[in-house]
């Protein structure tokens, strides 16, 4: 198991922006095809989306994957399973809702995700206050929780949930749900601003980052961006691993230029 | 902690150190009731659900805001609603049947009681838009009812099989001034209707607030929408006790979708000695089905699957279509001071017919569950000679074009 948080900041003292695709678990035959294919154009790590029923963070094209996901019969553990016997040479997260991991149970999901050599998991929706019970399995199988913050976050609690956070701190690009978006405000840079003056820890941006560009432009104020709804339209529309590659390819070298 | 030997005065309510103070009373920052509840959703949410829980518990210890409330209940939404005695049921059924009547409210349901709360609650918080969540369409037509008396925009997010069963609540409250949203995700009915108006809520939460129809989502909703349906149960505890030479009625019961008019109702009577019961529909009954989770942001009791996914509730009724329960009622029923039941479509269209052919009351078909549930029990887990108390939550005008479907159907089969 690779652990997320020593290996990001050493990639970037070395001067390397952070590029951490989001690709949902079980969509299509060659899921696992995808997760290689964009590990080898340049990801830093890459969170794997266990779908949920009812994924309340979510926009249209997370929610579709999801959808084709569950109708192909993905579960928490058999997506866990083939996670377990690839080796894509970077640093694996899970994100799903906390209903999944409550119901596998929250020693189960945090062992099984060590067993598996997945060193990390993302629940969006389990906040700070609700926390507890899931960390204290997760930190004692060495599963670092990655929490959010977003632009809403008043001050004090920022500064909370940075010290929680394991991994790196997931900064909520915007208010709203995921899914592509034109640009990105004000709001983006000042969340990561207020990051940057509790912690050290590596911040990466998420939630509409969906081109290079935007990539790049996040980049100059944070330490990497999370890439998840542009990256998972092209797989529903068909492109298979190789679009995913050349895509996941195309914001590596925008944020190497920067 | 407790005394040797002793459970504390308020052992009811509390356990493995969470819970409510007293039953039906006020719960911690936490929002537990029991184990259920909490407050479950993204970080984006939980500054604005702080906010309103600071707002909500300002104004409820306002008495300003309190004599508002109650003014426009009044004046504008025909409080204090009747108990009705049903001498002709009643003959029928061998028991005492009185109606808290709610289908009298202005709207047609109980659902004006909530969102006339809400509505000046978000005058107060400086906030200009409502969106809500609705079913059947008496919640989505409430809330725009509200919106319009005070003059704020209103968005309703409907399932779209709800849009097509309830066409003519949609017509509704495109007049009073709302947009309806089909919503077109998952099982397109009401669990989908509350994921779109969350998802609307948090890209919009600095100038709307999310008026949830029922005790459900995160603290503070459940306890928040319980307290602004409690002048359901208290104006009929009163109206029972004079009618009943100071007695409370022996059985109250109530329709359980979420259980907003349960919750409201119970409130009123949870420190007596009345039997109470939830009536759930049995395409969606969370208590007796289901097992505990998390869904809308709260811990209850959810139709899932093994793995966690939520399952389609089933009825003919949009409005008990929800394959979870609020977490009081799922704290209620476990610690036993409720007790949850359910309905089939079947017993519940004939307990509709009965009430509209004894009595001269359509009734929608929600609350046709709890008298349905009266129905099957007269005489068995309700003895003969029992006082019954049922709240009517809502009028059945809505469901007559359904129901005069599902009659013909049935005659077909026939």
């Amino acid at each position: 198991m690779i652990a997320l948080e020593p290996w990001l900041r050493e990639r970037r003292s070395a001067g390397r922006k952070l590029l951490v695709p989001y690709l949902m678990g079980g969509l299509g035959e060659d899921w696992v095809e995808a997760l290689q294919a964009v590990a080898d154009a340049g990801a830093d790590a890459v969170e794997v989306g266990i779908p949920f029923s009812d994924p309340m963070m979510d926009g249209p094209v997370i929610q579709q994957a999801g959808v084709h996901a569950l109708d192909r019969g993905a579960t928490p553990t058999r997506i866990v399973d083939a996670l377990a016997s690839e080796e894509l040479g970077i640093p694996v997260a899970v994100m799903t809702y906390y209903n999944i991991v409550f119901r596998t149970g929250h020693r189960r999901m945090a062992q099984s995700l060590r067993a598996a050599g997945i060193g990390a998991a993302i629940v969006p929706d389990l906040p700070l206050e609700e926390l507890g019970p899931w960390a204290a399995e997760a930190d004692a199988a060495e599963v670092a929780t990655v929490l959010l913050v977003a632009p809403s976050t008043p001050e004090p609690r920022v500064a909370q949930i940075c010290a929680r956070s394991r991994g790196f701190v997931y900064a909520v690009a915007r208010m709203g749900v995921t899914g592509e978006r034109e640009s990105l405000g004000n709001e983006t840079t000042d969340v990561v601003r207020r990051i940057r003056e509790v912690t050290d820890a590596p911040v990466c941006v998420g939630v509409g980052v969906s081109t290079p560009a935007q990539a790049r432009a996040v980049c100059e104020v944070a330490d990497g961006v999370v890439v998840g709804s542009a990256l998972v339209r092209r797989l529903l529309e068909g492109g298979g691993p190789d679009a995913a590659g050349e895509f996941v390819g195309q914001l590596r070298a925008a944020l190497d230029a920067g | 902690m407790s005394a040797p030997g002793g459970p504390p005065a308020d052992a009811g309510s509390r356990s493995a150190g969470h819970g409510t103070p007293r039953v039906m009373g006020t719960p911690g920052p936490d929002g537990r009731f029991g184990e259920y509840g909490g407050r479950f959703v993204p970080e984006s949410l939980v500054p604005a659900c702080m906010e309103l829980e600071a707002a909500f518990a300002a104004a409820w210890a306002d008495a300003s805001f309190r004599t508002e409330l109650s003014s426009i209940l009044r004046d504008y939404g025909g409080r204090p609603t009747p108990v009705t005695e049903c001498a002709r049921l009643s003959e029928e059924l061998g028991v005492r049947l009185l109606l808290k009547r709610e289908d009298l409210v202005h709207g047609g349901s109980h659902k004006l009681n909530n969102v006339l709360g809400q509505a000046l609650l978000t005058l107060r918080m400086g906030k200009e838009r409502l969106v809500a969540e609705t079913g059947a369409g008496q919640h989505g037509v409430a809330t725009a009812t509200a919106a319009a008396l005070l003059g704020l925009e209103c968005t309703v997010y409907m399932g779209e099989l709800d849009t097509e069963r309830q066409e003519l609540n949609v017509f509704r409250m495109e007049l009073l001034g709302a947009e309806v949203r089909p919503v077109r995700s998952g099982s397109r009915t009401l669990k989908d209707a509350v994921n779109e108006a969350l998802r609307d809520w948090v890209a919009s939460v600095d100038r709307t607030h999310y008026c949830l129809g029922s005790v459900m989502g995160p603290h503070p909703f459940p306890y928040m929408v319980r307290e602004l349906q409690r002048v359901v149960g208290e104006e009929a505890r009163a109206q029972c006790q004079a009618l009943l030479g100071g007695a409370d009625p022996d059985v109250v019961v109530a329709c359980v979708g979420g259980g907003s008019n349960a919750a409201g109702t119970f409130a009123g009577f949870a420190d007596g000695g009345a039997r109470l019961v939830g009536v759930e529909a049995a395409g969606g009954a969370a208590v007796s089905d289901g097992i505990p989770g998390v869904l809308h942001g709260m811990k209850s009791l959810l139709l899932q699957d093994e793995e966690g996914q939520i399952l389609e509730a089933e009825s003919i009724s949009a409005g008990l279509d929800y394959p979870g329960i609020g977490p009081e009622h799922a704290w209620l029923a476990a610690s036993g001071r409720a007790q949850y039941a359910k309905a089939t479509d079947e017993e519940v269209l004939a307990a509709f017919r009965l009430l509209a052919r004894t009595e001269g009351i359509l009734p929608a078909l929600e609350p046709a569950h709890a008298l349905a549930w009266v129905v099957r029990e007269a005489g068995r887990s309700v003895p003969r000679g029992s006082t019954v108390l049922v709240t009517l939550s809502g009028r059945g005008d809505k469901d007559v074009a359904q129901v005069r479907e599902l009659l013909a159907a049935e005659r077909a089969e026939r």
